[in-house]
């Protein structure tokens, strides 16, 4: 087992109260394992991504448990927390392309990078890596904005799995891709798993039909809570949680006109985390939903490997 | 019905200088044509770096063209009051748009006092969360927030709720959905369309084909700060002609099946045709370019 979250409750202080963005969400990421979160935004995925290596000032760690390769990372605890980051857990944060200091050329970035960790740059390894992600050698000697969103986003990944982490987190790093750069970052990726740079990994996305061609397993969080997690197939194919299959329904297509058929979204939002209503978060907008619903559905396995959080499965 | 051009694109080029003291000049933008229509969504596809933020930075007066004209219902780009109360731009990296010391309902406060002095206060205090509700936000949860405590997606919509306010007349939205989970895309999609149909003109800018083709009568396709193709939505993607349009195509992730491998394009087809500004027309209104007129050798990305 390389990723055992136990539980995982993170809260978020503010004046009005505590937000539970991450409210009892328990699961597993085997080794060689690409975890695809998706979940609509809100949900609390960059929260569960953040809570495994770094919580930022008003994050509270509630309650639960984070172990990697069978040791207990101490996430409520940031200096401890100084010896796994980058090591053993790495995290490419949403929107980081576009926080490269525009000022200095890649290298020196990198260089500085490293040295803030109190590693020092191998720069061998470093230029195979890039090769690896069809990225020549020039790329370090460049400026950020010399280099196409694609190119500076395999280098923020090259960059964050130099030291062989055992988890990566990349959170949302596809969003602001075109289509086929998309595709190339997301092998890009499975070769890093593949060729063992790291050991696992949560890919967090918004978008079901790109985690369904990269990930192994699909979990959609809602609302601070898991919904539904399985095989990627499956989850596709035969989602099971009213929530999930809405989400399906949703996509559209390309070559879908608005004049043709106009696409329908589930009407409603998510419940205000500050105070939770109390049973299944969806239920406000579930077509399903009766009164048996007003207490909190436990999360089931329904087959091998496919869990549900519902109580009409 | 002729219906006007509300922004025309015509041979802008931006060029940046880079490097210390600036010795470097890299072309952003190279020699882009184009116009849209009041009523009329165009998309604008290209990958982050093509140069599609800053033709919506050029067009918002945020950044001056370095040659070529931009015009907005026939007049100069004119950053100021009157010019921001129509023309409205919603970024992709909502953090970086907002002032981190702001909540959300003191950014609303300024929309009303810079553009809507005379309206009452409860009617502002409606209209605000009728907008933040337009775009599926719960104001209660929101409103209070500072940008931190939001997630990317809420604030992308807060962005929009904000542009709504305004009696906007073309609105730049830069890839305004990329944050947003399948559902509450559709959302925001259905609202920019009823939103065209009162005559709204949109530059939505995307990296997603399959939003672009929802939407947009007409499409056009960046490479590297060039035009590659332009035309009717349906015939660009029905028909694409240039190979970086047929490579985003195989290259769109679907759900039920596996990506297709792009095509192999071993030489541009495209590398002798004539034509004006590099862009030939391939049938009435639908235009493909040689991806780099000079240097094709067929090796397109
Ligand atoms: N510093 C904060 N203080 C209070 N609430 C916060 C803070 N940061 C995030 N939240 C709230 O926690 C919830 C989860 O946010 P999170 O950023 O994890 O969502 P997400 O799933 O990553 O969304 P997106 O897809 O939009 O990026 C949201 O309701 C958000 O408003
Ligand atoms: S538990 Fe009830 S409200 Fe929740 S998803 Fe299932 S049916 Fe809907
Ligand atoms: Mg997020």
């Amino acid at each position: 087992m390389s990723l055992t979250v136990t539980d995982l409750r993170v809260s978020y202080q503010t004046l009005r109260g505590e937000v539970r963005a991450l409210d009892g969400v328990s699961f597993t990421v085997a080794d060689g394992e690409i975890l695809g979160l998706a979940g609509e935004s809100g949900c609390g995925k960059t929260t569960l991504g953040k809570s495994l290596i770094r919580l930022d000032g008003r994050m509270r760690h509630a309650g639960g448990t984070v172990e990697l390769d069978g040791r207990e990372l101490p996430i409520g605890d940031d200096r401890a927390m100084n010896a796994f980051r980058f090591r053993e857990v790495s995290l490419v944060p949403q929107y980081s392309m576009s926080a490269l200091n525009p000022t200095r050329r890649i290298g020196r970035m990198v260089a500085e990078l490293l040295r803030s960790r109190g590693e020092t740059l191998d720069r061998a390894k470093l230029e195979t890596r890039l090769g690896q992600v069809g990225l020549p050698r020039e790329v370090l000697d460049r400026y950020p904005i010399e280099l196409s969103g694609g190119m500076k986003q395999r280098v923020v990944m090259v960059v964050s799995t130099l030291l062989d982490p055992s988890l990566l987190i990349a959170d949302e790093i596809t969003s602001a891709l075109d289509v086929s750069t998309q595709q190339a970052v997301a092998r890009a990726l499975a070769g890093f798993r593949d060729a063992g740079h790291v050991r696992s990994m949560v890919f967090i996305t918004h978008d079901l039909a790109l985690t369904a061609r990269i990930a192994d397993t699909i979990m959609v969080m809602y609302a601070g809570m898991l919904a539904e997690k399985a095989p990627a197939k499956t989850m596709v194919e035969q989602p099971r949680h009213p929530y999930t299959r809405m989400l399906v329904d949703a996509l559209p297509e390309v070559g879908a006109r608005h004049a043709g058929r106009r696409l329908t979204g589930i009407a409603g939002s998510p419940p205000a985390l500050l105070d939770p209503p109390p049973g299944c978060r969806f239920r406000e907008r579930c077509p399903l939903a009766d009164d048996g619903c007003a207490e909190r559905p436990p999360v089931t396995e329904v087959a091998p490997g496919h869990h549900v959080a519902c109580w009409k499965v | 019905m002729l219906t006007p051009d509300m922004l025309k694109l015509d041979d802008v080029t931006k060029t940046y200088r880079v490097g210390a003291l600036g010795g470097k000049a890299v072309t952003a933008v190279d020699r882009v044509s184009f116009d849209v229509r009041a009523g009329e969504v165009v998309s604008l596809i290209g990958e982050s770096g093509s140069g599609k933020s800053t033709i919506g930075r050029m067009v918002l007066g945020l950044t001056p063209v370095t040659s070529g004209s931009i015009t907005v219902a026939g007049a100069p780009v004119r950053p100021g009051r009157a010019y921001y109360r129509s023309v409205q731009g919603v970024f992709q990296d909502p953090f970086s748009c907002y002032n981190p010391v702001f909540k959300a309902d003191r950014v609303f406060r300024l929309i009303k006092e810079t553009y809507h002095p005379g309206v009452p206060e409860d009617e502002w205090a409606e209209r605000v969360r009728a907008a933040v509700r337009d775009v599926r936000l719960n104001p209660g949860e929101v409103l209070g927030k500072y940008p931190h405590q939001l997630s990317g997606g809420q604030l992308q919509r807060l962005l929009i709720a904000r542009a709504l306010l305004l009696d906007l007349k073309l609105l730049v939205a830069d890839e305004i959905t990329s944050m947003l989970d399948a559902s509450t895309r559709v959302d925001v999609l259905n609202l920019l369309a009823d939103l065209k149909t009162r005559g709204l003109a949109v530059l939505y800018v995307t990296h997603d084909l399959a939003l672009g083709t929802y939407l947009a009568e007409r499409t056009v396709v960046l490479w590297r700060g060039t035009v590659v193709e332009r035309g009717p939505t349906e015939q660009v993607f029905g028909d694409p002609l240039h190979p970086y349009t047929r490579r985003l195509l195989a290259a769109v992730p679907r759900l039920h099946a596996p990506w297709e491998d792009a095509p192999e394009v071993r030489s541009c087809p495209y590398h002798d045709v004539g034509g004006t500004g590099g862009l030939a027309e391939a049938t009435p209104g639908h235009f493909v370019a040689c991806a780099r007129l000079s240097d094709c050798r067929g090796d397109v990305p």
